[in-house]
């Protein structure tokens, strides 16, 4: 009986011993990438489509054999808007799930929260949202703008003629990181093109604010004093009570035009459009820009999220960030293929200069140095559809200056990623 | 024969100028076409009407499927010719909304033909209107007396553009004429008193609102914590409910029965009272009940509740916020005065929290559950020696409680967002309406609801949003700490 009882442990334990084996080997026939995204809490309605599209992106590389001959596995996690646990989620994915790569966040601050996490492990992280600037990893890859490749150009645009030459500014964000930073930023380009500190005002509200009417008055009551434009960096589902306020107290695009740069087709699922025709939003993309690799990332999306049966796939719509995610997860696949191996520092040499072919209807190239993309800048108008229509756009991408020339002291920071600044 | 050709021809004529104006503008750059509608502007011709009236819809003919590319400059210029075209119309009304869109908008080119129009106006608003229209112009006029008239007739609005203009005029380098001057000094002072009126009056909207809108989601609370004692952490779950039915309502009108899809707000209140007092009583009974006089487990276990609803609408219904949007009866606003305009919904919503309130304090102080709640509320062990039965009526109540929050998502379904983490944003506000109040009064829950309302409406516009939610949060605490009763204490030994 007890030989039996021993005999039977022994097969047991020996089985138990084959799984792991095989396991192990199914294991190291795949390569893990993190992904990091937001899919509850504030923030939710921006980044949860960032994780489908990741997943769609991976399932796209994988379909095609797969990068270095091994299929990519997505390890997905939820930080929950909440930024701290951003840097626990990172650390778990580097050190437990050891991904090759994480693609994630959205805000700057969950940025900079995971930051000295990539950092201190030699993680790679593939930042795919525009952003303030002031920093360059080498653990990081900036897939999306730097203010110079939107910021700037779309206060440009609405001090042209054609913008509605606007005179006084209207600076409204939410409050953190990237708002406070681009908005001095922007405040410094203004002074530099002659407009005065009394005509530009700078509101900033708390995370999910949702009542509006004071907010909006007091635009009103600023945009008595001569052409004004509101330049919003709200970020999240905030946007969707700041626009109805708008709408509901009668303020239209043609007097005070509002230039979004965290609105998009997705945050914009949830309005009613009509009353908003005419409103701004700079981006480096839109699902409505014509060109047949568009065409086809969008045919793709809209049958995945079918596929999958996302929520609201019937309405599914592709945006900017969702582009740069796309870009930032194939740029990394080509590199490490050339680099003919997944580790961090082999895969970062290999990043520079990529080119890939974007839906944005232009070859985007990585950086040599600055870990940013070259983009091109496009300013769209809210459509009654939900869509964008580009009124103006570069005619050719930009290549980021991370380190902003409109900030005192940054005209002596090196060209290339340091750590721990 | 002849004859008719002659007049079919005659009457195809001016369409067809304004056909070959419509594709000329449509293959024109931006910068011909807004010199285009300036000269329009300046020239109006009735025959044009329909073809602005097109271009205002971005195409330049009714079923012409060629897509006119605008922007805010053209669309704002399309509006000014527009308003010009239109001051030819027949009807007085549509004159009206011309005259005051002008008055915004007009360009001294168009002052020949304004000044031809209130010469020619009959309707007396309408030439009111066109007065202060021209008057904007005559700013810039060369006869100092023209200039004196104009300046008189502004300050008699409260007009923000009018302000800026008399600023503008009152500049070192502006008026020269020394009488006018002194009328514009008059006039400016004259238009600041009645901005600063409608300003005020603006914000004592705006507080009444975020007090209504506080007074709703906390109202339900009122009862659940304040009259059954049981720290309901699931509160907000209760309202992010009612606010997910009035979506689910939204939903299923637009498929089953589009032509109702304009009053589906008021057909989701039933529905939302019915689903979350469901909710409520369910819980009441299968955990809560067991918990009475442990507070302890009851904060635990409820916010173990609001978790699983929280996560159970996110499976349901995905994470990403759902769209409920406005019906047009309750989108837009009415204007009051020239820099007051009070949208509807928030109109609506006022009224309605108070009626909410009303019947509330009549369900409790008319009817015979509301005196069975009061009595279990005041001495369960007296009451149940009466012979009312308490394990009913502490479900009744607490369903009640829940419906009411029901309610309140509907009603802030329409001015925020819907999503999984709806409740959230509003239990702490609710919370503090309560126990400010005074915990067990309806009447200190009203009054504690609008004076935050309007406190943190006052605070807003000085210190800024950040900071005013901040403030009154530590205004609360001295004040919890100086009266932990709340504003309004029941008196006697009613409570235990």
């Amino acid at each position: 009986m007890k030989r039996r009882s021993l005999i039977k442990a022994f097969t047991l334990s020996a089985s138990i011993a084959a799984m792991g084996l095989s396991w192990s080997i199914q294991a190291a026939e795949t390569i893990k990438v993190g992904i990091l995204h937001s899919l509850s809490g504030t923030m939710a309605i921006s980044e949860t489509s960032l994780k489908d599209m990741a997943l769609m992106t991976i399932d796209e590389i994988n379909a095609k054999g797969g990068v270095n001959g091994k299929m990519l596995e997505a390890v997905v996690v939820d930080p929950a808007s909440n930024w701290p646990l951003f840097a626990e989620k990172s650390r778990q994915l580097l050190t437990q799930d050891k991904v090759a790569v994480v693609f994630g966040c959205w805000t700057s601050v969950s940025r900079k929260s995971v930051l000295p996490v990539f950092e201190e492990l030699n993680g790679l992280l593939f930042y795919p949202v525009q952003y303030e600037g002031e920093e360059m990893s080498p653990n990081v890859f900036y897939t999306g703008a730097a203010p110079n490749q939107q910021a700037i150009p779309a206060v440009e645009y609405v001090m042209s003629e054609d913008g509605g030459s606007a005179k006084r500014f209207f600076l409204l964000g939410t409050d953190y990181v990237y708002p406070r930073t681009t908005n001095k930023i922007l405040r410094a380009f203004l002074h530099s093109k002659g407009v005065a500190d009394k005509d530009i005002e700078e509101v900033y509200t708390p995370f999910g604010h949702a009542d509006y009417q004071t907010i909006v008055a007091n635009i009103k009551k600023f945009s008595a004093g001569g052409k004004t434009a509101v330049i919003s960096t709200v970020n999240g589902d905030s946007n969707v009570p700041f626009y109805k306020e708008l709408a509901n107290q009668g303020l239209k695009a043609t007097d005070v035009p509002v230039v979004a740069f965290s609105v998009g087709e997705e945050e914009l699922r949830g309005i009613d459009t009509k009353p908003l025709v005419g409103h701004l939003a700079a981006w480096n993309y839109f699902e409505s820009v014509d060109n047949p690799v568009n065409q086809k990332f969008v045919a793709d999306w809209k049958a995945y999220a079918k596929a999958k049966g996302l929520p609201g796939a019937d309405k599914a719509v592709t945006n900017d960030p969702m582009e740069a995610t796309y870009v930032g997860i194939h740029m990394w696949a080509q590199a490490a293929q050339k680099a003919g191996s997944t580790e961090v520092d082999k895969v970062r040499e290999a990043l520079a200069g990529q080119t890939f072919k974007a839906p944005s209807g232009y070859t985007l190239t990585m950086d040599k140095t600055n870990h940013h993309l070259h983009k091109p800048v496009m300013i769209g108008e809210i459509q009654d559809d939900g869509q964008f229509s580009v009124v103006w756009e570069t005619e050719q991408p930009l290549r980021a200056q991370p380190w902003s020339p409109f900030i005192p002291g940054n005209d002596k920071r090196p060209d290339y990623a340091v750590k721990g600044n | 024969m002849f004859r008719l050709f002659l007049t079919l021809l005659l009457l195809l004529l001016p369409l067809a100028s304004q056909a070959s104006e419509g594709e000329f503008f449509l293959t024109a750059k931006p910068a011909e076409q807004a010199r285009l509608l300036e000269t329009w502007a300046a020239q109006p011709d009735a025959g044009r009407l329909a073809l602005l009236e097109n271009l205002r819809q971005g195409r330049i003919g009714e079923g012409d499927t060629r897509k006119l590319r605008l922007n805010n400059r053209l669309r704002g210029l399309i509006d000014n010719a527009l308003a010009s075209h239109q001051l030819l119309s027949e009807q007085s009304d549509t004159r009206l909304a011309a005259a005051s869109q002008l008055q915004k908008s007009a360009q001294p080119a168009q002052m020949a033909f304004l000044d031809q129009r209130f010469a020619a106006e009959t309707d007396p608003a309408v030439h009111a209107a066109l007065a202060l229209a021209l008057a904007n112009l005559q700013l810039g006029a060369s006869e100092p007396a023209v200039r004196l008239a104009a300046v008189r007739l502004l300050g008699e609005t409260g007009d923000p553009l009018a302000r800026t203009r008399l600023e503008a005029l009152l500049q070192p380098d502006g008026e020269t004429d020394a009488a006018v001057r002194t009328a514009a000094e008059t006039s400016l002072a004259q238009v600041q008193r009645k901005l600063l009126i409608g300003e005020l009056l603006g914000q004592a909207f705006s507080g009444l609102s975020l007090g209504s809108i506080l007074l709703l989601a906390a109202l339900g609370l009122a009862i659940t914590f304040g009259l059954l004692g049981v720290i309901n952490m699931a509160h907000g779950e209760m309202l992010m409910l009612g606010a997910y039915s009035t979506y689910m309502v939204q939903v299923l009108l637009q498929r089953y029965a589009p032509g109702a899809i304009e009053f589906y707000p008021l057909i989701a209140l039933p529905v939302a009272f019915a689903v979350s007092a469901g909710v409520g009583m369910a819980l009441e009974r299968t955990v809560i009940r067991h918990l009475y006089g442990r507070p302890l487990e009851t904060l635990l276990a409820t916010w173990g509740i609001s978790l699983i609803l929280i996560q159970a609408v996110r499976l349901l219904f995905g994470a990403q916020n759902v769209e409920v949007s406005n019906p047009a009866w309750l989108s837009g606003g009415v204007q009051l005065l020239p820099n007051l305009v009070l949208p509807y919904n928030r109109i609506v919503i006022i009224g309605f929290a108070l009626a909410v309130v009303l019947l509330t304090w009549l369900l409790l102080n008319r009817t015979r559950l509301g005196l069975n709640v009061r009595a279990v509320t005041q001495n369960r062990n007296m009451a149940a020696c009466c012979g009312v039965s308490t394990g009913r009526v502490d479900m009744l109540a607490f369903g009640l409680g829940s419906g009411i929050a029901g309610l309140g998502g509907v009603a802030l379904s329409q001015v925020g967002n819907v999503g999984p983490d709806l409740g959230q944003s509003y239990i702490i506000d609710s919370f503090l309406v309560v126990v400010l109040g005074g915990v067990g009064q309806l009447a200190g829950t009203l009054w504690a609801a609008f004076g935050l309302g309007i406190a943190n409406k006052l605070l807003e516009p000085q210190i800024g949003a950040v900071l005013g939610k901040i403030l009154i949060l530590a205004l609360i605490i001295l004040f919890i700490q100086k009266r932990p009763q709340g504003l309004f204490a029941l008196k006697g030994r009613v409570i235990d």
